[in-house]
């Protein structure tokens, strides 16, 4: 574990080092030293974790999406359509009817759907989309919305068995996630040596993930909508990403190091209303150009099939979709299952029935309002070679002129609080690998705040490609895990659906 | 267990004076009296990941507190003068968990302190009051 940990902090620290050794002769920009510097790393990862089988001469297609599609479509007809099944039930359990009312005080399900939603929900709704719907074109949302609709099965399995096999400690406090359930449950089936090597993997990939996708990829994207809307290129910060790096990492720092809580909680009473907001306004244009909207799903299920003009023609479109949906509502990827660990409940099924819900509400309903507003608006087209948050804020910008700002401010607000989210899932894979104590803690913590400045100061391409890579890295052992777990998630589920089904799981009165 | 008697404390004087009220009609009517303090809470706000995690520990204490705090030395002051009484605690929204705690214990009155807010504070904050008259599933009596 210390050559691990002597491993990483050499990789870290080679950076600077190495920008700082250019610094000297070269003209370029603070930025473009970082960029310099890393794109070769991150790019190797990428190329390892996105090895692509050809398909035709254009376009490749990534093993690891065809991965997660296929467990994704396992889990949904192993779970016989569980997603379908247990819908109006997960809302019950949401709204606290199978609560019992001596239990209050404790976590609720709602609360803990919100804090695992509040990490998903995000730039993956608002970038992603419009990255998968420049280079894929309309239809790749049609293939987005079905790989969210598949992935709820996942997302309940990995969430049940995240409660089921948590630990709890003697103080109260819980920790739970992959790497305690590949452990422990892969242990419980005489397979405790892979059980160990998954956990250690995915522990790793996971921190990789929470300092690439869940931290540098925010800080880059929200450096750029704040370049838009404060000027574009003449912008007074157009070139000073580590300025704006420095000034997030900052707030970033003083909640999860200082423990500063009235900032944390601000924000997470903010998100949700930036997300209602968001909401209203692509459902506003949506209605404006209700006409629209036939043609528009023409365009979304006829290009799902046989698109025209995108790379790789219907492979391409399916492609984007997928992998553009994976990334937003992290199904199959773990990262939830340690955000929904918290909740107190005697059966963790229920908790997993109430995480189907998070693929819904981020992939098949917000995804899919920000993909209808960028089709409605033909800003795809019209975009100029647009891409990421600027596509998405050209789109609602055709409709609200003053629409960029406020996205600008949810776009900020969204990538703060994933961010908070993803430290958490970080610390507790950090933890996890290098024991519980407050110098690890702080530790990690310290280096996240770091790359917060690096993934300000990237361009779009490397950020992208290695957030990608690292946090589809850990479906790699979580769904090796989850396959030999699914019969465990199977038997529990039974006997919850029989229970419930014969009444002696009883809605609790007066509610 | 019917014809209790339900009140609500929060370590107020208002709460006190709610329970000194509820007590002398408890010893004059024989009957017991239930003593509830409710910790305002409640399951649909948003927490972060670390709130979520050290909840239990919280709940815990929060318990604890208003147990050692509030409730165990007026249950003590109460036994004195003769009443039989018990104590609850428990999280909620107390408007709503003193009228389901109504219906738990079979109380047949509700005794409850008020805060005397305008009526911009009542708008702004809620009146715990107020809307226990509105739900209350017995007659509640509000001591000013």
């Amino acid at each position: 574990m210390k050559k691990l940990l002597a491993a990483f902090l050499t990789a870290v620290l080679w950076a600077p080092a190495c920008w700082a050794q250019d610094a000297a002769g070269a003209e370029m920009g603070l930025d473009e030293r970082i960029n310099q510097a890393i794109s070769p790393v991150t790019n190797a990862i990428a190329g390892v974790i996105f090895y692509s089988v050809p398909v035709s001469d254009e376009i490749g297609l990534p093993v690891i999406v065809v991965w997660l599609v296929v467990a994704a479509l396992f889990a949904t007809f192993y779970f016989n359509f569980i997603s379908v099944r247990a819908f109006n039930h997960a809302i019950a359990l949401v709204r606290g009817d199978y609560s019992n009312p001596k239990d209050a005080g404790e976590v609720s399900h709602f609360q803990a759907l919100a804090t695992a939603l509040s990490g998903t929900v995000g730039l993956g709704n608002i970038a992603g989309v419009a990255i998968a719907v420049s280079v894929g074109g309309p239809g790749a949302t049609f293939w987005m919305i079905l790989a969210g609709f598949l992935g709820m099965s996942l997302k309940f399995a990995e969430c049940t068995l995240g409660v089921k096999y948590r630990n709890e400690y003697p103080d109260g406090t819980v920790s739970g996630g992959p790497m305690y359930y590949l452990s422990k449950g892969l242990g419980e089936k005489g397979m405790g040596g892979l059980g160990k090597v998954l956990a250690v993997f995915f522990a790793i990939c996971c921190i990789a993930g929470a300092l690439g996708g869940g931290n540098m990829f925010q800080a880059n994207q929200s450096f750029q909508q704040f370049v838009n809307v404060t000027g574009g290129e003449g912008s007074f910060m157009a070139d000073k990403g580590w300025l704006f790096g420095l000034i997030i990492a900052a707030l970033v720092g003083v909640v999860i190091i200082g423990g500063i809580k009235s900032i944390a909680r601000v924000t997470e009473k903010v998100v949700p209303f930036m997300a209602i907001i968001y909401c209203t306004a692509a459902l506003i244009i949506i209605i404006m150009n209700i006409g629209q909207v036939p043609a528009a799903f023409g365009a979304i299920i006829g290009g799902a099939f046989s698109p025209e003009g995108v790379a790789g023609g219907f492979i391409g479109a399916l492609i984007q979709g997928f992998r553009r949906a994976a990334f937003s509502n992290e199904a199959g990827i773990g990262s939830a299952s340690i955000a929904h660990s918290a909740v107190r409940t005697k059966e963790p099924v229920t908790e997993g029935l109430v995480a189907l819900h998070e693929p819904f509400i981020d992939t098949v309903v917000i995804c899919t309002m920000t993909a209808l507003v960028i089709v409605i608006t033909g800003t795809y087209t019209a975009g100029g070679g647009m891409s990421g948050v600027e596509l998405t804020s050209l789109a609602f910008e055709s409709a609200f002129s003053w629409f960029p700002y406020i996205l600008a401010v949810a776009v900020i607000l969204f990538a703060f609080s994933t961010m908070l989210s993803w430290s958490y899932y970080g610390v507790k894979c950090w933890t996890y690998l290098f024991g519980e104590s407050k110098s690890m803690d702080l530790l990690f913590k310290v280096i996240f705040c770091v790359f917060v400045v690096i993934g300000a100061s990237m361009n779009l391409g490397p950020v992208i490609d290695f957030s990608d890579s690292a946090i589809f890295a850990m479906s790699i052992a979580n769904i090796i895990g989850l396959y030999i777990l699914f019969p465990v998630v199977k038997e529990d589920l039974a006997s919850y659906w029989s229970r419930l089904k014969s009444g002696e799981i009883k809605k609790y009165g007066g509610h | 267990m019917t014809n209790s008697l339900l009140v609500g404390v929060d370590g107020s004087d208002g709460g006190s004076r709610a329970a000194d009220f509820a007590a002398s009609r408890a010893a004059e009517s024989q009957t017991q009296l239930v003593v509830a303090y409710v910790i305002e809470w409640s399951p649909y706000s948003f927490n972060t990941p670390q709130e979520n995690e050290e909840r239990h520990k919280r709940r815990e204490e929060e318990i604890t507190r208003a147990e050692s705090d509030v409730v165990q030395p007026l249950l003590e002051s109460l036994k004195a003068r003769g009443v039989d009484a018990k104590g609850i605690v428990r999280h909620g929204h107390a408007a709503e968990v003193l009228s389901q705690l109504a219906k738990e214990e079979g109380a047949s009155q509700i005794f409850i302190g008020r805060r005397g807010l305008t009526k911009l504070q009542a708008l702004l904050f809620g009146s715990t009051a107020g809307s226990l008259v509105q739900i209350s599933p017995v007659p509640v009596t509000v001591i000013p």
